[in-house]
């Protein structure tokens, strides 16, 4: 199974593996979600969704459908 | 005198750009609306040294020049349109110091626009408690740019900036990297094609329609035969350019800006451990609501009060003071009540942008959204449209505007169809007069009371309608839309005084004089109608109930004059004529001439009573009193008893009855269908469960 930014447990860190997903949107890219970028989990809402992460320095929400689309590589 | 510099202020949101306008311009400013469409326009003027004056734009907040949003595209139509009247002379980019790796991406992107550019970099102050340092020199080379350090907190920084503004014809203009690289066969055909129009330009162009929808306006004609990629494949090349311009930046960043990681404090964090909780995250923000509702219904009773005594006092001392006669009676009867019924609600509607603008400030707001977009999302709406429904208790109108920033069109829709369900400011007058008028004035235990109850109620019938339906719309409308959903959460910051007060004062105007104009007009043909008639029954009333009762006080027969004037006026025949719609309700002609002019906006309702019932009376009696006084003709009981007051509150709850929330949601959804879904589907409702509610209970 693909390891997504979905599995990310609270706290834990990770890299972003090649995005290949046309359903992501753009503006998720601009705000820093690029391979090779770090992201790391900080809290998630009841339910796991939305996301609350860090990428790249920045500070987003996102919701599961979506993070179930970036790959990611655990560091 | 010379020409204003023309000067558009560009950033992130979050990145204190408001603050820097703010700064800049003081309260020499102006909001308003791009002409065609609702997003927020503030401009000012600037005043710089040796007398020059600057006009300052501050533009919709943009993540990037590739728009997904109304405000974003505002944002790149001016931006590529020479022609334009607010086409910038010199383009400030507001950037913030923790930020910069991702406002710079935008800040590349104007720099390809081949505008002269201010970079600023704002937050200054907080540089030392996050560790960070920068070199600015290097990064002023590396970006071809100038940049002006700014602490808009500390008002620091804000003189270089106005000296840069001045000497804008020496700022660098060429691009500061090549990021169309990526497809060199592709922009060479491109560049072929239209030999004299700048790349970039062609590209964002071409891309627009890609993340948005599609726009009207005119473009460089696409030669026939040039080969349009597919949308994915331009999709594609737009990840590739970001990818691009990132690279870019990370380089100069390398060089430029060192943060020492221990140095930065984990206040952020330890917020964010409590305020976005699973439990404490909840509690907190219900409390915050709970506050919010005291003081726009407890706190602001008092200068409600306070303005109600002022405009009777007013209309008294106009009386007095001028001859009697009917430019006066418009005067005294029409105008001053008119204005007070607006006036009336200026503490409550400055309290909830008070609120509302403290917790934007402060970065809370984003919380809430993350905090509620799971639950919201059930009925179809998003984490976003918490704040339209919050903002909602005020009014409509800034409610529907609030929308904006809703990428997902459905769920947008969604949120501006049910808004209106939201028990605003406007019903408060109808709710508590006829809560005072049918429900007992007694308490249950210690705390509650039936009437504080009641009202509670409605809010919760006002909230459950507006969920329900929307649940109900997510289910029958069937619009393909894009899953966006991707929020920023800011730094938490102090509000900045300055900018609250601004926010508040800008709002409440725009709600005092958008409402206001309408309900004056109202107040103003409602007088007319109910002070003329069409045939001598008006005309003579006197003689005709003189002749009638012949043993009365004075007094008595002015109360008689008056009434019987009312019912033969071109409203009282308004009223009768749709009387036989509004009895199967508990009504009678008299509270169905209210609903009619109350249709405009709901607050006229009580307006439209005092005037029915005091017109051409000199009594003292206060318009509820008055009211309770009323018999029904059906029953020979009270007319507002327990059945017509549930019928009515019930009524009011449900109705649409606003035009002005009608023409905001035919300007923000561009077309009619969707207010007129909105009317009829409310009105229906609202007529079938005031017709329930009055037949069960009476």
């Amino acid at each position: 199974m693909k390891l997504t930014i979905a599995n990310l447990k609270k706290g834990q860190r990770a890299l972003i593996k090649e995005i290949t997903s046309d359903i992501i949107p753009l503006k998720l890219l601009e705000m820093g979600c690029l391979p090779g970028n770090e992201v790391q989990l900080l809290q998630t809402a009841p339910f796991q969704c939305p996301m609350y992460l860090t990428i790249n320095g920045s500070h987003l929400a996102i919701r599961k459908e979506i993070a179930s689309q970036i790959e990611i590589e655990i560091i | 005198m010379a020409k204003q510099i023309k000067v558009s202020l560009i950033g992130n949101p979050n990145t204190g750009k408001t603050s820097v306008f703010n700064l800049l311009t003081g309260l020499n400013q102006q909001v308003g609306n791009y002409p065609g469409i609702t997003v927020e326009k503030k401009e000012g003027v600037c005043k710089l040294p040796r007398g020059v004056k600057a006009h300052i734009l501050d533009l919709p907040g943009t993540y990037s020049l590739n728009a997904s949003s109304l405000d974003e595209n505002v944002v790149i139509e001016i931006l590529l349109n020479k022609k334009d009247k607010d086409f910038p002379d010199v383009a400030i980019v507001v950037s913030d110091v923790e930020n910069l790796k991702r406002n710079l991406l935008l800040f590349t992107q104007i720099k390809d626009l081949e505008i002269p550019t201010i970079l600023v970099i704002n937050m200054a102050d907080r540089m030392k408690r996050k560790g960070i340092s920068l070199d600015i020199p290097l990064l002023e080379k590396e970006l071809n740019t100038k940049i002006a350090l700014v602490s808009a907190r500390k008002n620091e920084g804000i003189d270089e900036l106005k000296k840069l503004i001045l000497s804008y014809t020496s700022l660098p203009t060429k691009p500061c990297v090549n990021a169309l690289t990526f497809a060199p066969e592709y922009f060479d055909r491109l560049k072929q094609a239209f030999p004299n129009q700048s790349l970039y330009k062609l590209w964002l162009v071409i891309t627009q329609d890609v993340n948005f929808r599609k726009i009207d306006k005119q473009k460089p004609s696409v030669a026939p035969d040039f080969e349009i990629k597919s949308e994915s494949e331009l999709k594609r090349f737009q990840q590739k350019e970001t990818i691009k311009r990132y690279q870019f930046i990370n380089e100069v960043l390398k060089k430029g800006l060192v943060v020492d990681e221990k140095a930065a404090t984990g206040m952020r964090a330890k917020l964010d451990r409590v305020l976005t909780h699973k439990f404490w995250g909840y509690f907190i923000f219900f409390a915050i609501l709970l506050l919010i509702f005291q003081a726009i219904y407890d706190w602001s009773s008092y200068p409600m009060d306070l303005i109600d005594e002022g405009f009777a006092w007013l209309s008294e001392a106009t009386r007095s003071a001028l001859p009697s006669g009917p430019f006066v009676d418009l005067i005294t009867e029409g105008i001053i009540p008119g204005l007070g019924g607006i006036v009336i609600f200026i503490p409550q509607i400055a309290f909830l942008f008070l609120f509302i603008s403290i917790l934007e400030e402060s970065g809370y707001m984003s919380r809430v959204v993350f905090l509620m977009d799971r639950v919201m999302r059930r009925f179809g709406l998003s984490g976003k449209s918490v704040v339209p429904l919050v903002s909602g208790t005020a009014c409509a109108i800034p409610a529907v505007m609030a929308t904006r920033n809703i990428e997902n069109w459905k769920e947008r829709l969604i949120t501006i169809l049910v808004v209106p369900f939201t028990t605003c400011s406007a019903r408060l007058p109808v709710y508590l007069i006829i809560i005072a008028l049918v429900i007992p004035d007694e308490k249950i235990g210690w705390i509650f009371s039936y009437q504080s109850l009641t009202l509670m109620l409605l809010y919760f019938i006002g909230f459950g309608a507006a969920v329900g339906s929307a649940w109900l719309l997510n289910k029958m409308l069937k619009i393909k839309s894009k899953n966006y959903f991707v929020i920023e959460m800011p730094g938490y910051k102090i509000p900045l005084f300055k900018n609250v007060v601004i926010n508040v004062v800008e709002k409440t105007k725009a709600f005092v004089f958008g409402a206001g104009k309408i309900i004056l007009a109202i107040s103003i043909v409602l007088w007319v109608l109910a002070s003329f008639g069409p045939n001598e029954n008006f005309n003579n009333a006197e003689e005709i109930i003189a002749a009638k009762y012949t043993d009365l006080s004075q007094e008595e027969l002015d109360q008689k004059t008056a009434s019987y004037k009312l019912e033969y006026s071109f409203i009282g025949y308004a009223g009768k004529a749709i009387e036989p719609i509004v009895a199967p309700l508990g009504y009678d002609w008299k509270i169905g001439i209210g609903i009619i002019s109350s249709f405009a906006a709901r607050e006229v309702f009580v307006g439209t009573l005092a005037t029915i019932y005091s017109v051409g009376s000199d009594e003292e009696e206060t318009i509820k009193n008055r009211m309770a006084a009323e018999i029904s003709p059906v029953t020979g009981g009270p007319l507002f008893n327990l059945a017509s007051g549930i019928s009515l509150l019930l009524f009011y709850a449900f109705a649409m009855q606003c035009m002005s929330t009608l023409a905001i949601v035919k300007r923000e959804t561009n077309s009619w269908k969707w207010p007129m879904v909105q009317l009829i589907f409310m009105s229906i409702l609202a007529y079938s469960v005031a017709l329930i509610a009055y037949q069960v209970l009476k």
